[in-house]
């Protein structure tokens, strides 16, 4: 059943690097990070690749096949055409530290930006009741996996690093809606600093970041656009409004 | 930057934790929390560890499903699952703090699935007595990561409010691998290591180090384990003079996928079982009724009926035999194939389809679905799936005091988690390893504090960098040398061949000379390429690490002349009630590993008097019995 398969991968570092074409064996079933570890032990011993798990539960072996963000153990041989070309690059969004490694240091700078969890004081452990299916909406969000493919296809990071200190990205939003959701959570605002200090009006919600995700969150419809709305809602309520002129005038 | 240069980077703490997974960052947790100021060392980025691969669930006797449970019956099961082999008080203290750590990770935002009165829903694992694992759908292992990892960040935004610097008391070190575990004057110093982006090297002093590296994996050929499962920690607990308690313990699990061959090995998660899936050989024969051992025949139904009738009422009937604990199922497969009853893959059928409404499956195995699908082209809510042993845990590990946590005769060092012995005796009950992590790296990081508020600062010295860096650097001076890839192709076919799932002497003493030969072969490692982000130079430091684990589980399975749990030798079938007063106990000379056997501490008179007699009559010789425990 071994064939084989032209791959070309991206190689270099910061400062410099290009397209490598390699040919590698390929058998019935592999995916390809298979196929990048056998290049890496048979012909490139110093090819940087992330992973982990190798069962799609990590999120670590992110790159680009043929241009799309996906995870590489997720992504099978045959699902290509047999004498089309794997074009296997890093993810474009973050800087290349080398080969198909790149520094996404990025994301965990906005994880530290976005407030904590903040339970009921009075709430003695072991003591907390919720239903299913108030947990739920929140348990998809807590399905990512961090594996930042949202982050890398997202436009409006993706060729703007000019934007990126100030938009946190779609990891993040569902991290913030996950908490808004979160049936205990006692955090306050949480909708209107997701607009004013994380960004998520910057968001046209084209819904790339849906399509890439690989624990198939609907990141768009059930996270951003209920957290959008929300913001309208607050910011933009009539009634909100006028009672906020009433106070300015009182505090004037 | 080697040592030599003033350059080389230097980072001080009052606790180093090795290992980021359960265990690392509960430990973390609790030494910042004392007031300390922490470093963790991540092998990979924040949030990969191996943790996030638990998926059935974390066990604790919260009663929420059946309130006949309680700590004595985990304890019971848990002393049970591991053969009587289990060091009595880490299982009586797991047991005893376990739902307390459940609870505490809801208090830090953890959102577990509910009971239809809202508390945390428990499910039915092997060898549990009552439905007893706390789970998110067949991801609890990721929930128990980000939770935590999370917390850290809460802990961070607090320090950041207090001193303005987020990372000024607790700082997470991603993609970095320590190399060796310093030591001044016999007591823990610090450890130094390099950054697997960079190839920089980097010392790290601190007088308390935890050690949480997890398992040992990657040293087989089948496994479930990530690339990061290199047995790090044991080998430099090893190295820097610990011991390590029961090596011969390997836990395969049953069910690991079997076909296309680039996922053999991937976990399918014991909750098939517990949901009710049924294991059947080539000729649709439920085969599991013909492997219930005598020590568990009151407990396990012998019959389709009853084991079917057990799921709508658990309390007059026994349990199916597909949850018995994972060894004797594990054992139960390889026999079924080995009788040419497997499947056209080598292994046999797993299936839920028949029993499980389609979406009720996809609600409950969401990943698993997922796996199968995408994966091997198999749709579990139609199909059955095709599964055998995978290894996926190691029972032995650092030698440590229960209570503390520390390693024995090292003082200064700490070890929790998969990488720490004696907790789950010979064999590991599933949902019990996320537990262990959370109530013994609670214990270390205390155990830490405690020892660093007495025993003060500890400075490294210039002749310790010195070798340790120079260990780094060899590699790269070699020209022409061994490749690390095909050395470690070659050890997991000596291990998978001849130290395995079933054992005998011959193949034993055949691996012991193989190992050493690798090993031997592995110091002349030449590695090609620069520093930067190269897997050929970390495999190499990994690979010496495996092969010190490959070792000790060699020479301490040659010694055990018996079968019990995770240890099977076909030239002993039973077990020993000898061999259960007993630790295989390993230490490391410099050159190599040597085992002697240690007594095991004697179950005291109120753990012993919470068994039947009967029962622990399987297990202990009659002057056991007649001594009724220590006191």
């Amino acid at each position: 059943m071994a064939r084989t398969l032209n791959l070309r991968i991206w190689r270099g570092d910061a400062n410099d690097g290009g397209l490598k074409d390699v040919k590698v064996e390929v058998n019935e079933g592999e995916v390809v990070l298979d196929v990048i570890h056998r290049v890496q032990a048979t012909q490139m011993g110093d090819l940087a690749v992330r992973w982990n798990c190798k069962a799609g539960k990590c999120g670590s072996c992110s790159m680009e096949i043929n241009g799309k963000p996906r995870l590489a153990c997720m992504t099978q041989v045959a699902s290509f055409d047999e004498s089309e070309t794997i074009t296997v690059t890093p993810l474009r969004a973050f800087p290349v530290i080398k080969d198909l490694v790149t520094d996404v240091s990025f994301n965990y700078k906005k994880a530290m930006e976005i407030p904590a969890y903040e339970p009921p004081k009075d709430l003695a452990p072991g003591e907390a009741r919720m239903q299913q299916v108030d947990v739920e909406r929140s348990q998809e969000f807590r399905k990512c996996i961090e594996c930042f493919l949202c982050q890398d296809t997202c436009h409006v990071i993706r060729d703007h690093e000019e934007n990126k200190k100030s938009f946190a990205g779609p990891r993040f939003f569902i991290r913030i809606a996950e908490l808004d959701m979160h049936p205990l959570d006692m955090l306050k605002n949480r909708k209107r600093t997701a607009q004013e200090e994380h960004g998520i009006g910057m968001c046209n919600i084209t819904k790339c970041c849906t399509e890439v995700c690989p624990e198939h969150i609907k990141i768009t419809d059930n996270a951003i656009i209920p957290m959008k709305e929300r913001v309208v809602d607050i910011k933009y309520d009539p009634a909100r409004m006028f009672a906020g002129l009433l106070k300015r005038e009182k505090r004037s | 930057m080697t040592a030599n240069d003033s350059t080389l980077q230097r980072e001080k703490y009052d606790v180093l934790i090795i290992g980021a997974g359960g265990a690392g960052l509960r430990a973390a947790v609790e030494a910042r929390e004392a007031g300390l100021s922490v470093a963790i060392i991540c092998k990979s980025l924040f949030g990969k560890a191996h943790t996030v691969m638990a998926e059935g669930g974390a066990a604790a006797s919260m009663g929420n499903v059946n309130d006949k449970d309680n700590w004595m019956v985990h304890f019971r099961d848990t002393m049970r699952g591991g053969k009587f082999l289990n060091h009595f008080r880490m299982a009586e203290l797991h047991a005893k703090e376990a739902p307390d750590r459940i609870w505490e990770l809801e208090m830090w935002g953890a959102l577990f699935d509910r009971t239809k009165a809202g508390k945390i829903s428990q499910r039915n694992f092997g060898g549990h007595e009552y439905p007893r694992l706390a789970h998110v759908g067949d991801r609890t292992g990721l929930e128990i990561i980000r939770t935590m990892q999370q917390k850290i960040v809460q802990l961070q935004q607090k320090d950041g409010r207090e001193f303005g610097d987020m990372e000024s008391k607790i700082k997470v070190f991603a993609e970095c691998t320590i190399t060796e575990i310093l030591k001044e004057n016999g007591r823990i110093s610090g450890a130094y290591g390099y950054w697997r982006e960079s190839g920089e090297e980097v010392l790290f002093e601190a007088p308390a180090v935890v050690i949480a590296t997890g398992g040992v994996g990657k040293t087989f050929k089948i496994t479930s384990n990530s690339w990061e499962g290199t047995g790090d920690g044991h080998a430099l607990a090893l190295k820097a003079g610990a011991n390590l308690v029961d090596m011969e313990f390997l836990q395969f699990h049953p069910t690991g996928m079997v076909w296309p061959p680039s996922v053999r090995g991937i976990l399918v998660t014991e909750s098939v079982r517990g949901e009710g899936g049924i294991l059947t050989n080539s000729l649709g024969e439920r085969f599991m009724f013909k492997y219930i051992p005598d020590v568990f025949k009151d407990k396990y139904a012998d019959n389709e009926e009853e084991a079917d009738r057990w799921y709508l009422d658990q309390d007059n009937n026994r349990r199916p035999p597909e949850l018995l604990p994972r060894d004797e199922v594990a054992r139960a497969i390889n026999s079924e194939v080995k009788a040419g009853r497997g499947t056209e893959h080598g292994g046999v059928f797993l299936d839920v389809s028949k029993r499980i409404p389609a979406e009720v499956i996809k609600k409950r195995l969401p990943s698993m679905w997922h796996q199968f699908y995408e994966l091997a082209g198999v749709d579990i809510t139609k199909e059955a799936m095709e599964v055998g042993p995978t290894c996926h845990y190691v029972m032995g590990g650092v030698e440590v005091e229960p209570d503390t946590a520390a390693a024995v005769g090292v003082p200064g060092l700490y070890a929790a988690g998969e990488v720490a012995g004696g907790m789950h005796g010979s064999n590991r009950l599933g949902g019990n390893s996320l537990t262990d992590l959370l109530v013994f790296g609670r214990r270390a990081g205390a155990g830490a504090v405690s020892y660093v508020k007495s025993a003060g600062a500890n400075p490294v010295s210039a002749a310790s960098i010195k070798s340790a860096a120079d260990r780094i650097e060899a590699p790269f001076s070699r020209a022409g040398g061994e490749n690390s890839y095909s050395l470690h192709a070659e050890l997991q076919e000596v291990t998978h061949n001849l130290i395995g799932i079933i054992r005998t002497r011959t193949e034993i003493e055949e691996a012991i000379v193989k190992i050493a030969d690798i090993r031997n072969r592995s110091k002349n490692v030449a590695v090609s390429g620069g520093r930067l982000f190269n897997p050929g130079f970390h495999l190499a430091f990994d690979l010496d690490n495996m092969l010190l684990v490959a070792e000790s589980t060699a020479k301490s399975a040659l010694l055990r002349e018996e079968s019990r749990g995770g240890h099977t030798r076909d030239d002993f079938p039973g077990m020993n009630n000898k061999w259960r007063q007993v630790n295989n106990i390993a230490s490391f000379d410099g050159s190599q590993v040597n085992i002697k056997a240690q007594p095991l501490p004697v179950l005291p008179k109120e753990l012993f008097d919470l068994f039947d007699i009967h029962e622990l009559e399987k297990y202990m010789t009659p002057e056991e019995i007649a001594k009724g425990g220590s006191n």
